[in-house]
């Protein structure tokens, strides 16, 4: 990979700072992506800010209601979080699906949500949830948050610093692995939350985003039957070797209904 | 830079670049070459070690962010007195390796499952090492290695 | 582990022939102490990175260093001119073939680094090195090539298309060679009295070996000796000095080392002798200072020779008993931007030859054309053409079986070869010398409960997934080879093997080999072999290989022949030395060397108690006292070649059963079962491993890998792990392997071989039960891999989501 400054903040101030007076700085968390794409020379940041110091961004913190999980928290941790597994268990489960052991040993929930990846999970649960994502500067809905491919709308020196997930009544989440990669060819969220249900998809499209039509139907009858002669569209999806925009609108369906059969 | 970790329980200071990969460091740095690099896109788990306690890709590990950590690579398994880990016994009794290659970070990633995990299924044993690539067992050895390796490190407690 | 020969007292040497013992080589690699060449430093030790094309098909218009060169570290950065003006030589093809009308294969040249033109992305247009690989790198990235682009040609039916783009200026047609082998005419005439002709049109899937070690070369130069050495991940390195030291660099022999160390996974991939060895040899005598070169994995999937790649058209006459009459098979074999050292003879010479099968088909046509496209060279990888065949003979079979209502299984009965006909003359070159096929067969179907299969239907059919079985009964040749036929279809070279056996003073033995252990667990098998016939414990015994300036020539590993030939080798040596021992003992003893016998590692005077133990005769060798040094050489080692008569021939059975998810296409298979006859075993436990292994890298051609390029740019698309999709150890059923034995008649252990007959079964095998799942829809082929993506698209074009016929 190319040569960096490397910075270690160990306050929140000072990691705006340095995010601001660098030209290509970026954010370091888990690593798991920026460093793989550096390696690849997909990446070359002049300089990288390690949030590691700063052990404020990471641990899980619940009311009963919310449950607020730090940016820097690792994918590990959710998915043994016992009050993750207790409030809202699919997300747990999502977390402990997330690539593989050693992957979830460092990756984190802030690092996977500022890349939206169009196939990372953690973007599912966040849109899924209806969470809402604190930054060191403001509060973003998740409906605002993911913006396009790789796209959020974090500012120039803004950071993810948690994200207060909603406990819901009911979640799922259905993964239908890339069978290479192990991301999301296609996964599926779907949470019963006190504003209706909500339906979010992963990897079928550039971004994250809500089956709204899936959700108006179930907000009407939640059951799988009035599903069943669904044909999710295939417009827009993406297309690549491991499944064409068929091929994923069909795995949608699927996924939503295997999600709702966990939910009934 | 000079940054200092304990690595295998010795303590160690080492001068990196920002760039190094922990892989890199151990390697070429540290002398210690146990450690493997199959892949470049944090896939194949030859790299794996552990940093303080869990399994990590080393390739995927940038060196400076370590100060202070506890490293653990396949070198620093055995005793000192050369006694395999439970794990690595398990994995010459079920004949668990062929080439060698994805061994040493085939073992310290199933170190950490089993330490996880102290009775694991074959599905389980299965997933547990799903970070790692063997291109030679078909696995069928490993996970049985795993499990035993399992049993043995729970005999031993 | 159940390992059949652990049972208490089946075999009474524990560490001879037939024990399960736990490998010798373990102990190294599970303490991290291995030595592969990327662990291997040397004092100044510099670093090179290549400079690869990012173009399919592009003529170099210029080179500019000068960026490059005035970057930190760097030493040099050298071009295939630089390689031109030093006059290095072309990377050769070692064995070429002859086409039909006594045609020779074309072989354009192939340098090193490339020349005027790039051939493939990948090809390699400059190299660089500096002090670290991270100086080298960087300055790799600096090195400003220009580019006149031209059109590729990517797949095999494009290239062979008139009017394609020419990867070679004076290969206007891009055809390498058009071979063809059996009787066309009776062939045909056999068609004609045909009652039935089932037929498959199908592709053998690109693929990329990925041993988990990357390849990696150093080269080494000392002035004062006038010495090279070259340290390289090679499964066989003498063929690399030969190859090298001749053709492309023209160092004389005896000043060319070559040493393999451990090296991680090999499967056919490190048998060539490729382009970057040929660089850091040449780069460290400019240069005067090692030169270091690392693959990335992303660089392998774009430099290692790739596999298979095959289209192909095939027919199979019947008559109205299902019984074979004729084949005729027409193959499109891709060869890549050059040829790798064996690329020729791979669809060719190991394809042709295996299309009999375990059948007794008595005429068979094939013709094979094998062209030139723009993309990375192909060559051989585990199996190498054996599985291609396999793969045509045994989808046709059930293609045939399913058309004529017959059983998959009683149609292969009424073809089988009778145990009586061995040896057994096929109408395609080969010979087989034993086998046991049908035996095989009959096992494998109890094993696998084959009768029980509809009652498992039925309960998958109950929870929506459509379950099938699949079956194969295949045969191979290895043993590569026996020299005189192997000349005779084209190489240039022997394919013998060899072994010494260097007794010590104190009665240990160091065995120096000629083959190359890269994960086979040769230092265990050939160490129970000596410990068979000699009677001493294998932890008293080295082997020794990988090193040209320690192991007397050999040929190397590759075709399953370490065992078959280098085993046999290993014998002969071993009873040399047990002849001289019998003359030692002799004049200790005071008797004619003609009483002396030789058991259980004692020399004894027959029908006596004199004797004298294996260790007072090396000693007696090495310090001879009271020794006959007027008729006998002091010492006691001795050093065997051997040459095979004949390939050898494993075959057997495999088994497996899928079950399909409608909804998503994912084939989840649930058992397999392998029933092989193998000649003998001399390490259960690791005959077991290699199967194991064998079988899931099949699988993985059947169900997961792809090696796909865009076929209008000739980028590599499945260029990584993220893409091209590698068996996972949750993606693998039990595998249950059972050996079936005849003996192997003509080599001194009646053994055939095992490391590639898992890749050989195991795509057939699996296909065939996929199709099996699927049938009921009228689908009677799906190309491999069979993709979650793939089998939704059959099922969804056969009429939406089908459920199981109940």
């Amino acid at each position: 990979m190319q040569s960096f400054e490397y910075l270690r903040p160990t306050t929140l101030t000072e990691v705006g700072g340095m995010l601001g007076k660098m030209g290509e700085a970026r954010p370091l968390a888990g690593g798991m992506t920026l460093i793989p794409a550096m390696k690849l020379r997909l990446a070359a940041p002049t300089a990288l800010v390690d949030l590691s110091g700063l052990p404020e961004l990471a641990g899980i913190k619940s009311d009963g209601k919310t449950v607020t999980i730090g940016a820097m928290t690792k994918h590990a941790d959710v998915a043994a979080s016992a009050d993750v597994r207790k409030l809202i268990p699919a997300l747990a489960a999502l977390a402990g699906g997330i690539g593989d052991a050693q992957v979830r040993n460092r990756g984190t929930l802030g690092g996977s949500i500022a890349n939206n990846d169009p196939s990372a999970c953690y973007p599912a649960a966040v849109l899924g949830l209806g969470a809402t994502v604190v930054t060191n500067r403001r509060r973003i809905a998740a409906d605002s948050f993911f913006t396009g491919m790789f796209e959020t709308a974090l500012a120039p020196g803004e950071i993810v610093t948690a994200v207060a997930f909603p406990v819901p009544s009911a979640a799922a989440y259905e993964k239908f692995r890339s069978p290479a990669s192990r991301y999301a060819l296609v996964g599926v969220f779907v949470a019963k939350t006190t504003s209706g249900v909500r339906v979010a998809v992963t990897g079928a499209a550039p971004c994250v985003f809500r089956a709204s039509a899936i959700e108006a139907i179930l907000n009407e009858k939640f059951s799988a039957e009035t599903l069943a002669s669904l044909r999710f569209p295939a417009d827009g999806l993406n297309s690549d070797l491991h499944g064409d925009a068929q091929y994923r609108a069909q795995l949608v369906g699927v996924l939503v209904k295997r999600a709702i059969a966990k939910l009934i | 830079m000079l940054i200092h970790f304990t690595l295998n329980a010795k303590p160690v200071a080492v001068d990196v670049a920002p760039h190094d990969l922990l892989a890199d460091v151990v390697r070429e740095k540290l002398g210690l070459t146990g450690t493997h690099v199959g892949c470049d896109t944090s896939q194949c788990g030859a790299c794996v070690v552990h940093i303080d306690g869990r399994s990590v890709k080393s390739c995927s590990t940038l060196a400076v962010t370590l100060e202070g950590a506890n490293v653990t690579t396949i070198e620093g398994l055995a005793s000192p007195s050369g006694q395999l880990h439970p794990m690595q016994q398990a994995f010459h009794e079920q004949h668990g390796l062929q080439c060698g290659f994805c061994t040493p970070g085939m073992v310290m990633s199933a170190v950490d499952f089993a330490t996880r995990n102290p009775n694991p299924t074959a599905a389980e044993a299965a997933a547990g090492i799903e970070g790692n690539f063997c291109r030679c067992t078909g696995y069928q050895n490993i996970v049985k290695s795993v499990i035993a390796g399992a049993a043995a490190m729970r005999a031993a407690k | 582990m159940n390992h059949p020969a652990e049972i208490e007292g089946a075999v009474a040497n524990p560490t001879g022939i037939g024990a399960s013992m736990r490998r010798k080589e373990d102990m190294r690699f599970l303490m991290g102490r291995g030595n592969y060449v990327a662990d291997i430093k040397l004092p100044e030790m510099t670093y090179g990175a290549f400079v690869r094309s990012p173009h399919a098909h592009a003529r170099i218009v210029s080179i500019d260093k000068s960026a490059a060169l005035a970057m930190p570290g760097v030493i040099d950065v050298l071009t295939g001119e630089d390689m031109k003006a030093d006059g290095v030589g072309s990377l050769p093809c070692a064995w070429p073939v002859v086409g039909k009308g006594g045609a020779p294969t074309k072989e354009p040249p192939h340098p090193a680094i490339a020349q005027g033109k790039v051939r493939y992305v990948g090809d390699a247009v400059a190299f660089v090195i500096a002090e670290s690989l991270h100086q080298a790198r960087n300055a790799a990235e600096a090195v400003a090539v220009e580019y006149d682009v031209l059109p590729a040609v990517v797949g095999v039916l494009d290239a062979i298309k008139p009017g394609a783009a020419a990867v070679f200026d004076d290969i206007p047609d891009n055809v390498c060679v058009d071979w063809e082998l059996g009787d066309k005419h009776a062939t045909e005439a056999a068609f004609k009295k045909a009652a039935h002709i089932a037929r498959i049109s199908l592709v053998n899937n690109r693929l990329v070996g990925n041993p988990m070690e990357p390849r990696a070369a150093i080269g080494a130069f000392d002035r004062a000796r006038g010495q090279h050495t070259l340290y390289t991940t090679s499964q066989f390195p003498h063929i690399v000095k030969l190859l090298m030291g001749n053709f492309v660099l023209n160092i004389p022999q005896h000043k060319l080392r070559v040493v393999s160390p451990d090296v991680g996974g090999g499967f056919g991939v490190k048998q060539f002798h490729y382009a970057e060895e040929a660089v850091v040899t040449w780069a460290a005598k400019r240069l005067g200072r090692p030169v270091k070169w690392v693959c990335d994995r992303s660089e392998g999937f774009i430099s290692d020779a790739h596999g298979r790649d095959h289209v192909t058209e095939a027919e199979m006459a019947l008559d109205e008993n299902g019984r074979f009459l004729a084949l005729k098979v027409s193959t499109i074999a891709n060869m890549g931007g050059y040829l790798s050292t064996f690329g020729p003879n791979i669809p060719t010479n190991l394809y042709g030859p295996l299309l009999a099968g375990v059948y007794t088909t008595p005429a068979i046509y094939c013709e094979v054309k094998a062209v030139f496209t723009n993309t990375v060279p192909v060559d051989a990888y585990r199996g190498a053409g054996r599985p291609e065949a396999t793969f045509v003979l045994e989808r046709l079979v059930d293609v045939a079986a399913s058309e004529m209502g017959i059983a998959k299984d009683e149609i292969r009965r009424r073809n089988m070869i009778p145990p009586n006909a061995y040896p057994y003359q096929t109408p395609v070159l080969m010979e087989y010398d034993s086998g046991d096929p049908g035996g095989c067969l009959e096992k494998a179907l109890a094993k696998a409960d084959w009768k029980g299969f509809a009652k498992r239907k039925a309960a998958s059919a109950a929870k929506g997934k459509l379950r099938g079985i699949g079956l194969c009964t295949y045969i191979e040749a290895c043993g590569l080879a026996p020299s005189r036929i192997a000349i005779r279809l084209g190489v240039r070279g022997g394919l013998f093997e060899s072994a010494a056996v260097r007794v010590h003073p104190t009665g240990q033995v160091t065995v120096l080999m000629g083959s190359h252990n890269h994960g086979q667990g040769h230092e265990t098998t050939f160490a129970q072999i000596v410990s068979e016939k000699l009677s001493i414990p294998a932890e008293n015994i080295e082997i020794v290989f990988g090193d040209t300036d320690k192991v007397q020539f050999g040929l190397g590993t590759y075709g399953s022949r370490s065992l078959a030939v280098g085993g046999s080798a290993l014998v002969k040596a071993t009873d040399k030395v047990i002849a001289k021992g019998k003359k030692i003992a002799a004049h200790m003893l005071e008797a004619a060397d003609t009483d002396i016998e030789f058991a259980d590692g004692v020399f004894s005077v027959a029908g006596t108690d004199r004797n004298k133990s294996f260790a007072e005769v090396a000693l007696s060798a090495h310090f001879p006292v009271d020794y006959p040094l007027e008729i006998l050489e002091p010492g006691l080692e001795e050093q065997a070649f051997y040459d095979p008569v004949n390939f050898t021939f494993p075959c057997g059975a495999h088994i497996a059963e899928v079950e399909i998810d409608p909804d998503t296409g994912v084939v989840e298979l649930l058992s397999y079962v392998c029933v092989d006859d193998i000649g003998t075993v001399i390490n259960p436990m690791i005959v077991d491993g290699q199967i194991t292994g064998g079988v899931v890298q099949g699988v993985g051609q059947a169900l997961y890998e792809d090696c796909v390029y865009d076929p209008e740019s000739g980028q590599l698309l499945s260029g990584s792990f993220m893409d091209y999709c590698m068996p996972r150890a949750d993606h693998v059923p039990p595998v249950s392997v059972e050996t079936h034995i005849t003996k192997c008649t003509h080599n001194p252990l009646g053994v055939k071989g095992c490391g590639e007959l898992g890749t050989i079964g195991s795509p057939a095998t699996v296909i065939n039960a996929v199709v099996d799942a699927l049938s009921h829809l009228g689908v009677s082929h799906i190309d491999m891999p069979a993709s979650p993506h793939r089998v939704w698209r059959v099922i969804n074009e056969a009429g939406g989501a089908a459920r199981p016929a109940q």
